[in-house]
């Protein structure tokens, strides 16, 4: 990765060249905003230190998260990192998502990507809604497994250090005393020569009043209290007694509920209606005609859904109707065949070596599109009241998805109020950029004065998504007469979504890695881990291919060609051994090893496999060894390997959406199945801190499990895994190559 | 009209959700008569007259004073829901599971509890269903 290095300072720099101002984390960057913020949000005698974290006389602390809960604990873990540097007695300590206004825009998002590498997932705002670039700085994006490591490191530490800096200070100047001569401890200023000591609520008023240090010092890992603790998630015991409000829970008793159904083959238009029966039934109100598709609202979900039913419509042909997976699977094997593409990253001559090598072979792979499937399905409520509006939904962007609700309902931003909730799954689907719902909820609200709820059936959820891309992607590896590895050669289908997904760590002297766009009609976005979900899969089983090529164990061809990336082999080792890779295992399983770093975190997977007397796949463990740098919180930091393991399995042994007649197939779970309890693995997470820079958490543990398991198959059968899913794939007949590895 | 939305639009009681609409992912489940019950499918037509427990009710009748049912106390104490979307009918679900097995095996699990999680709490789910069987157990026996 050649990913610019952030420092804190330079960041600091760089705001204070962008804002003109003084600066702590990114409130402060801007004195007028900072100022804002007490007007608008602080009451009674209560102060904005930074605009991040708010003082009260009562001596309790309220951290703003400007993230998007769901599930992942980022308002714990950033309360912890807020409350650590600050010296903050933690049960003193409230957090509140911060509310969807650009007081709270988040920019350490875009500088911690790093500018022009922000990735095309993000940029795809900003062409999408045609925000100039300088607005992508008004993003409240959850995404990119971003939050701790930059809103949490450039922005919600860099607050805590400042107030607690200005704290001491208050206190210094109360008591006459130096400031190195105070010392914090519990939300408390002692100075301990006087034996005084004060309550930060006390000083709030006074903090208020000082210019914020332009430079705070963060604590060393070595102080941290509150930070590196397993502490329980605070947004846990609503999520128990059902009182956790989601956005789909929105409620009122004059509501209307809206049923959706779009346009089947993407892109087609409505062309007619006939609602006469749908409007006849009970409960219904009326049946509203948008471009692309049309709803029927009525007074509860359940009416609404059945007369959509019974509404009769037509679309306009469009070129795509006959297309199907097999044609759109034609149309990227021709298009590598006939396009060399263009370059993603190239070293040596990968040509030259392939012409002068000892021994070339090729294999070619593919995934298919994948649905995100949120256990929520997709919903917005609108009220819309004259000139102003009302809007719940739970969204990856608060703000992104405000402003796109008021440019449909024709209102100026400033006049829709954005009411949070909890979201019922996120994974890249309630990203800005996947529109569809919000804007039909907008226009089918301002048809009515009252709150309209619009809900997408399962299959509508499931058959109006924006995917996970399918893509092929053909490789050729080269060795010599001395069974070095000489080249690796890579086409593959595109669009790129996150730059540097297909690159790869291994110390090849010759590579050709270069991409070739392919047009389809099928609407794509980001999905947990974005490329690396199918990158990996295609790079972490090709590898293992040349391991048994060359007739060298896997884990040790990897270990060989990883001499530069310690941190790989670190967590390499650590995952293999704790597996017991190597050693003696139960007859008839097999363990499969992969390695990829995603989002500046390295995570390490063996896969435990054996075949079912059915020829199917069973995954028996995954054990995960990651390095994301250091952990601000133990427990959630389990809980997000865990779950991007299972979110990467599900994938490989069930996902796929196909095509039929321009139209996904796949409306519910029955055919888009789940990983359940029964064949959910047993998972074992090591958390290796190497103390380098803080990396993702949300995503990393999803790309490698895939390849783990194919390559744990190819080892019990010899049958190479080189297309997904494969959970219901017949693996009897193969042979078994048990014992080399 | 199914139960799951007499529930919801007509009484405003959200804590049910609603996940697939044909009885596949579970989140729906609430207790008729003690039995978990996927409320999607299931007409109000068909539970007239029968005791109906939801994700609101639960600790209630668990057991009185607490405010947590033994299932729902695990649940944090094994730091469970992720989105949490799902939870209300996992831990319904998990419920009626104990009341008629008080310490399953994980087969039995396995077996028992076919709902949906997305985020993947499934290992969570698994020892928060035996910490549960294991406190009402050592109530029990007191």
């Amino acid at each position: 990765m050649n990913k610019p290095k952030i420092s804190r300072r330079k960041f600091l720099l760089v705001s204070a060249v962008a804002g003109g101002g003084v600066l702590i984390g990114y409130a402060a960057s801007r004195p007028s905003r900072h100022r804002l913020a007490n007007d608008s949000l602080a009451s009674g005698d209560e102060r904005f230190v930074t605009s991040w974290i708010r003082l009260q006389p009562d001596n309790r602390i309220t951290v703003y998260v400007p993230h998007s809960e769901m599930g992942q604990g980022i308002h714990t873990a950033l309360g912890q990192m807020a409350a650590d540097e600050l010296d903050a007695a933690w049960e003193l300590v409230d957090i509140e998502q911060a509310p969807a206004t650009d007081l709270f825009a988040n920019d350490a998002i875009v500088k911690g990507f790093g500018g022009e590498l922000l990735p095309p997932f993000l940029m795809g705002l900003v062409n999408a809604s045609a925000l100039t670039v300088a607005r992508v700085a008004n993003l409240q994006t959850t995404g990119g497994s971003s939050s701790v490591r930059y809103t949490g490191e450039n922005t919600i530490r860099v607050a805590g250090a400042a107030a607690r800096q200005m704290l001491l200070q208050c206190a210094a100047d109360r008591w006459g005393a130096a400031v190195d001569e105070c010392t914090t401890e519990l939300s408390h200023v002692h100075h301990s020569a006087s034996g005084r000591s004060i309550p930060y609520g006390d000083l709030a008023e006074a903090a208020a009043e000082l210019e914020p240090p332009v430079e705070p010092v963060l604590k060393d890992r070595s102080q941290f209290n509150i930070m590196g603790r397993a502490i329980s998630r605070r947004d846990i015991p609503p999520k128990v007694d059902g009182s956790a409000p989601y956005g789909i829970d929105a409620h009122s008793e004059d509501m209307l509920y809206a049923a959706l159904r779009l346009a089947p083959v993407f892109g087609a238009k409505l062309a007619s209606v006939d609602a006469t029966e749908a409007l006849a039934q009970r409960g219904v109100r009326k049946v509203v005609e948008l471009e692309d598709g049309y709803a029927v609202v009525a007074d509860n979900y359940w009416r609404a859904k059945q007369a959509l039913e019974l509404v009769r419509a037509e679309f306009t042909p469009t070129e795509n109707d006959g297309v199907s997976s097999t044609v759109l699977a034609e149309r990227f094997d021709s298009a590598l065949a006939e396009d060399n593409g263009s370059r993603d990253f190239e070293s040596g001559d990968a040509d030259a070596a392939l012409e002068d090598a000892q021994d070339v072979f090729e294999a070619s792979y593919r995934v298919p599109y994948l649905a995100h499937a949120a256990m929520e399905p997709m919903n917005c409520t609108m009220h819309i009241q004259g000139d102003r509006a009302d809007l719940w939904t739970g969204t990856q962007d608060a703000l992104a998805i405000k402003s796109r609700a008021a440019s449909r309902a024709g209102l100026r931003e400033d006049d829709v109020t954005f009411h949070h909730s909890y979201l019922g799954g996120g994974f890249g689907r309630r990203l800005p950029f996947t529109w569809n719902v919000i804007d039909h909820a907008a226009l089918i609200a301002m048809e009515f004065d009252v709150p309209v709820k619009t809900i997408l059936t399962r299959e509508e959820d499931m058959r109006q998504d924006y995917y996970r891309p399918a893509v092929h992607s053909n490789f050729k590896a080269a060795l010599d007469a001395g069974g070095r590895v000489t080249a690796w050669h890579n086409r593959f289908t595109g669009p790129i979504q996150v730059p540097g997904a297909a690159h790869i760590p291994y110390a090849i002297p010759n590579q050709s890695i270069r991409v070739v766009d392919v047009e389809t009609h099928v609407p794509i976005a980001a999905w947990r881990s974005v490329d690396h979900s199918q990158q990996t899969f295609f790079i972490e089983s090709f590898i293992d291919e040349i391991a048994h090529r060359r007739g060298t164990n896997p884990y040790q061809l990897r270990m060989e060609l990883l001499q530069d990336h310690p941190r790989h082999r670190n967590v390499l080792q650590v995952a293999a051994e704790s597996a017991g890779y190597g050693s003696g295992l139960p007859e008839g399983r097999a363990l499969g090893i992969a390695v990829q770093e995603s989002f500046g975190s390295i995570a390490a997977q063996v896969a435990e496999v054996s075949i079912g007397e059915d020829g199917r796949p069973i995954v028996h463990k995954v054990t995960c060894a990651m390095d994301c740098g250091w952990v601000v919180n133990p427990d959630t930091a389990e809980a997000q390997i865990e779950s991007g393991i299972i979110f990467g399995l599900t994938a490989a042994l069930y996902g796929a959406i196909t095509i039929e007649d321009g139209r996904v197939v796949q409306g519910n779970f029955p055919d888009y199945e789940m990983l359940r309890m029964a064949t959910a693995p047993e998972i074992v997470v090591h958390l290796v801190e190497s103390g380098n820079s803080l990396g993702g958490l949300g995503e990393p543990a999803t790309p490698p499990v895939a390849a783990a398991v194919a390559n744990a198959i190819y080892i019990l059968t010899g049958q190479r895994v080189r297309e997904l899913p494969i959970g219901d794939r017949d693996f009897s007949t193969g042979r078994s190559l048990a014992g080399r590895a | 009209m199914p139960l799951l939305w007499a529930l919801r639009d007509e009484l405003g009681m959200t804590g049910t959700n609603f996940g697939c609409g044909i009885g596949n992912c579970g989140a729906c489940t609430v207790h008729v008569d003690g039995n978990a019950l996927r409320s999607c499918v299931t007409p109000v037509s068909a539970i007239e007259g029968r005791d109906i427990t939801t994700i609101e009710g639960l600790a209630q009748v668990a057991g009185g004073a607490n405010d947590l049912s033994p299932v729902q106390q695990a649940w944090i104490d094994h730091q469970v829901p992720q989105c949490g979307y799902c939870q209300s009918g996992m831990i319904m679900a998990a419920s009626a599971l104990l009341a008629r097995n008080p310490s399953p095996t994980d087969r039995e699990i396995d077996a028992g509890i076919t709902n949906v999680c997305r985020c993947g709490s499934y290992p969570r789910i698994r020892k928060a269903i035996h910490a549960a069987a294991a406190t009402i157990a050592a109530a029990n026996t007191v």
